[in-house]
């Protein structure tokens, strides 16, 4: 019996700790490649302004990085806490990439990361550049593994669910890395990390030249930031486009759902720009489409089709069909292991096993359901899309609206205005909010639109939760409700502190502070 | 390919190697922080010995992550069980573990005494909870867990936080604890001038004995008055990892019918050798070989009960038949394989740019340099 009230819990628990994580990660991977930046041209000019600049802003970095680094234990204990059968099913496969993140990655970074803060005075300028490097390699590269197993979810490649251990395991790794899913969505996800950091330093360097203060320290930091966040800026959209393309291939249904798109089209399928998209009647009132974009997007051709949710459930049902059949053949296997009839049944309809788990999801015994049950499991796989299509057209548009920003930032920053122009120093400033909105949105994308599957097409995700009881899981879900918010209180309130005081506040700077006081 | 047997028999090791690992590197930041009132007394002895660890800890803590995540990788059924019926346990490892950052990193941020204050506090709790419930949970493996699968490995768990606290795991938490007050103090005299470090000196002087009468306590208590669990016949080494293909007994004692039992009194002897030796070695100021000699202390204890275990890694009490071994709660052999690899690939990386951090960073934390510098971390 599946408990839904510990599901719904378990659920809001992880994603609520998993967007909190996600505040302090896409900061820590841009800001880091700035203070490289940073350091690389105080290491090849000597001009003291930008150790100082490398300094401050790592300040900054610091107090986002410990609680990054806190957050993130929180997600890797919680499968093991609240999802427990996930980790017995899949363990096998996606433990792998965790803890290759560990060995390879995490551990990099914060080893380095306390040398960076510690060894200005104890290393050489080139020894403390490379320490530098290799924590903002370190971070990048940690990105990627967790990516691959997040992948692994969307798109679970080279595994097989083996029936003396009743979990999945792995057939081949090389598949399991190189999942194309997770190539996109590492540089997706980190490109929209530098995005931030970007902005990061844009928006707080805008504050200070509004201010008149550390004007210098500032209008370097904006180059810096206007360049490396437009070239950022095109790679989150560019890669964004690649991660809808490998969706189109891996999740159908997540893409009919980000678009909307109730009934198959004839190719190639229209874009709806705007809409009001009504579950209950399948469609969507007031929809303004684009001809064509879709369909050119999506598959890249011209008589690609993209089904329809429509389509894609009748689809489903026929899976849950075969996958009943592969489930029946595991419980006479269970019964007598030897039954060599019932084996080749299995092995020959295994694949779509969890299927038949979408009855389980719904208390439906998956050897006695009705054609109804079937439907209505079905149907169960459609997505929240008002959610979806509305978190994807903020996202996109938060996307072209950063190109323009940084953009018109690298255009004045060539030309050396960018303390002319007040309106725009107030446009960047308020800007700042805005990439952990894309950010955030992008996870829900990614994540609520794999929902009800923890494992795509394997594991429903109502399976994978542990025998707690929800008694339990509130306790835990109102201590880090209480505990993060107490935290982010800390954290906001340090930020806030450290990026008002400024470089001259901080009497980094003597004589910057002298000739601009305030 | 290596042969199954053979593959869980090393990831048992490094299971071990990887919470030493822990226990070792941070294990002395968890000291430090539970001390942190007691061996430094105004601001400025406080912001010297935290500084000790500033630096590391986040290496440091690294080891558990790692840990944790190789568990999950190797051990799936052991990290399933452990996390989820430790659940409120864990949480307070968690929450205790998430209140340190805050505590090495705000701490100094601000001057007010009252925030600073605060803070010492939080980081005092941060230290000595997660090193009190990870003792806690290593003497709940010998009673045994409530714990028991269906038949298609769906684990249900029959207690709570409350079950967890009898007496011989309290024990075991206790010579936990103090094992890693010990651990801290042997790096404070290390890496801290006066007063600090004569303080942390004369502490270990108390410590020692206190660990050496626990532990040895602990030690008779599970030789003689906890009952055992053993696989009945022949384990199935290189059998597919399924918990409910075997059939177990309890009775007998756990040192004298264990399969490793002899190992485990072995090294339990060095362990103790150690812990006696770590405030001589500090006060003859040969602070270097007594931090050494503790690290040794704190593995030589970590083995002595995982060796006193074997083959088990987590029993159950409610269903016997559902304990989980070495030879079936471990991953797949392909995954036992790619992962010994990536070990031996990164794990002499790790430790060769970690001995540098710590070469580099080498040198006791001076009063000076604390009332001088600009902290920018």
């Amino acid at each position: 019996m599946i408990d839904h009230a510990v599901v719904d819990l378990s659920r809001l628990q992880f994603a609520l700790t998993a967007l909190y994580h996600f505040l302090f990660v896409p900061l820590t991977l841009g800001l880091v490649f700035m203070l490289a930046i940073m350091e690389s041209v105080y290491v090849m000019t000597g001009r003291e302004i930008w150790k100082r600049m490398t300094q401050f802003w790592g300040i900054l970095f610091g107090i986002n990085f410990a609680m990054g680094v806190a957050t993130g234990v929180t997600l890797e204990f919680q499968f093991g806490t609240n999802w427990a059968y996930y980790s017995h099913y899949v363990g096998d496969v996606f433990g792998t990439p965790l803890a290759i993140e560990g060995l390879m990655a995490f551990f990099l970074e914060a080893t380095f990361v306390g040398l960076f803060f510690f060894g200005w005075d104890r290393l050489s300028r080139v020894a403390h550049l490379v320490v530098t490097w290799l924590l903002a390699f370190g971070t990048s590269m940690s990105a990627l593994w967790i990516l691959a197993a997040n992948a692994w979810m969307q798109n679970p490649v080279g595994a097989e669910f083996n029936i003396d251990t009743m979990r999945m395991e792995v057939t081949s790794f090389s598949e399991v890395f190189f999942n194309p899913v997770a190539q996109s969505k590492f540089v997706h996800t980190v490109s929209a990390g530098y995005v931030l950091g970007a902005m990061f330093v844009l928006s707080i360097s805008a504050w200070y030249l509004l201010r008149g203060r550390n004007i210098d320290f500032a209008k370097r930091s904006m180059t810096v930031a206007a360049s490396f966040g437009l070239a950022a800026a095109l790679s989150v959209v560019v890669l964004g486009d690649e991660s809808g393309y490998t969706i189109t291939e891996h999740q159908k249904m997540k893409l009919a759902a980000i678009e909307a798109m109730w009934e198959t089209e004839p190719p190639p399928a229209a874009f709806t720009l705007f809409g009001l998209p009504d579950v209950a009647e399948r469609k969507t009132h007031y929809a303004v489409h684009i001809p064509w974009v879709m369909g050119l997007i999506g598959t890249r051709s011209l008589d690609g089709v993209l089904p329809g949710i429509s389509q894609l459930v009748e689809e489903t049902a026929d899976k849950i069909e075969n996958g009943r059949i592969a489930y029946a053949a595991m419980q006479k296997l269970r019964t007598n292991r030897d039954d060599a009839e019932a084996r080749a049944q299995f092995e020959a309809h295994k694949d779509d096993l969890g299927y038949a788990l979408l009855l389980s999801r719904l208390n439906i015994d998956p050897l006695t359901a009705t054609p109804e049950d079937v439907s209505r499991a079905a149907d169960s796989t459609i997505p929240n899309v008002p959610v979806l299509f509305w978190s994807f057209r903020i996202m996109v548009a938060c996307g072209f609206y950063f190109i323009a920003l940084f953009a018109y930032s690298f255009w004045l920053a060539s030309k050396r205005q960018l303390d002319r122009k007040r309106w725009y120093l107030r446009v960047a400033l308020w800007s700042l909010p805005l990439p952990w909105v894309a950010a955030e949105l992008g996870w829900i994308v990614a994540e609520h639109g794999r929902q009800p599957w923890a494992i795509e097409g394997i594991l429903p995700t109502a399976l994978g939760v542990s025998s707690v009881s929800a008694s339990q899981v509130w306790t835990s879900l109102i201590g880090f409700v209480i505990f993060y918010t107490t935290l982010a209180v800390v954290d906001a309130f340090l930020m806030v502190r450290y990026a008002r005081k400024g470089p001259d506040g901080l009497g980094m700077w003597p004589n910057q502070s002298a000739e601009n006081p305030g | 390919m290596i042969d199954y047997e053979t593959l869980r028999i090393i990831w048992w090791l490094l299971l071990g190697v990887l919470l030493a690992g822990f226990a070792i590197m941070d294990g002395f930041d968890l000291g430090i922080a539970a001390l942190v009132r007691v061996l430094a007394r105004d601001d400025t002895e406080r912001r010297a010995l935290l500084e000790t660890i500033e630096p590391t800890w986040e290496g440091n803590q690294v080891w558990l992550v790692l840990g944790a995540g190789a568990i999950f990788a190797a051990w799936p059924l052991l990290y399933a069980v452990a996390f989820s019926g430790f659940y409120f346990a864990m949480l307070l490892v968690l929450f205790a573990l998430i209140l340190r950052p805050g505590g090495f990193s705000f701490r100094n941020k601000v001057a007010d005494p009252r925030w600073r204050n605060a803070w010492d506090w939080v980081i005092t709790v941060s230290g000595v909870v997660p090193a009190l419930i990870f003792g806690v949970a290593i003497g709940n493996l010998f009673l045994g867990v409530p714990f028991r699968f269906d038949d298609t490995l769906r684990m249900s768990y029959e207690g709570g936080l409350i079950d967890l606290l009898g007496p011989f795991p309290l024990l075991v938490g206790g010579v936990s604890l103090i094992m890693l007050l010990l651990h801290g103090c042997a790096w404070a005299a290390l890496k801290s001038e006066a007063p600090i470090g004569p303080r942390a000196e004369r502490l270990l002087g108390w410590l020692s004995p206190a660990l050496i009468v626990l532990y040895l306590g602990a030690g008779a208590w599970l030789a003689f008055g906890i009952e055992a669990y053993a696989i009945d016949g022949v384990a199935a080494a290189a059998a597919p990892s399924n918990p409910l293909a075997k059939q177990v007994m309890v009775g007998g004692h756990w040192l004298a019918d264990g399969a490793l039992g002899g190992w485990a009194c072995a090294l339990a002897a060095i362990a103790i050798a150690l812990a006696a030796g770590v405030p001589l070695l500090a006060r003859r100021q040969h602070h270097r070989s007594a931090f050494l000699a503790s690290a040794m202390m704190v593995f030589a204890m970590l083995f002595s009960a995982g060796f006193a275990l074997f083959p088990f890694l987590l029993p159950s009490s409610l269903d016997p038949r559902s304990s989980l071994t070495v030879w079936d709660a471990s991953s797949s052999q392909h995954t036992l394989g790619l992962m010994l690899i990536a070990v031996t690939v990164f794990m002499p990386l790790i430790l060769a740019y970690t001995t540098w951090v710590y070469r580099v960073l080498r040198g006791r934390v001076s009063l000076k340099h604390i009332r001088e510098s600009h902290s920018l971390y």
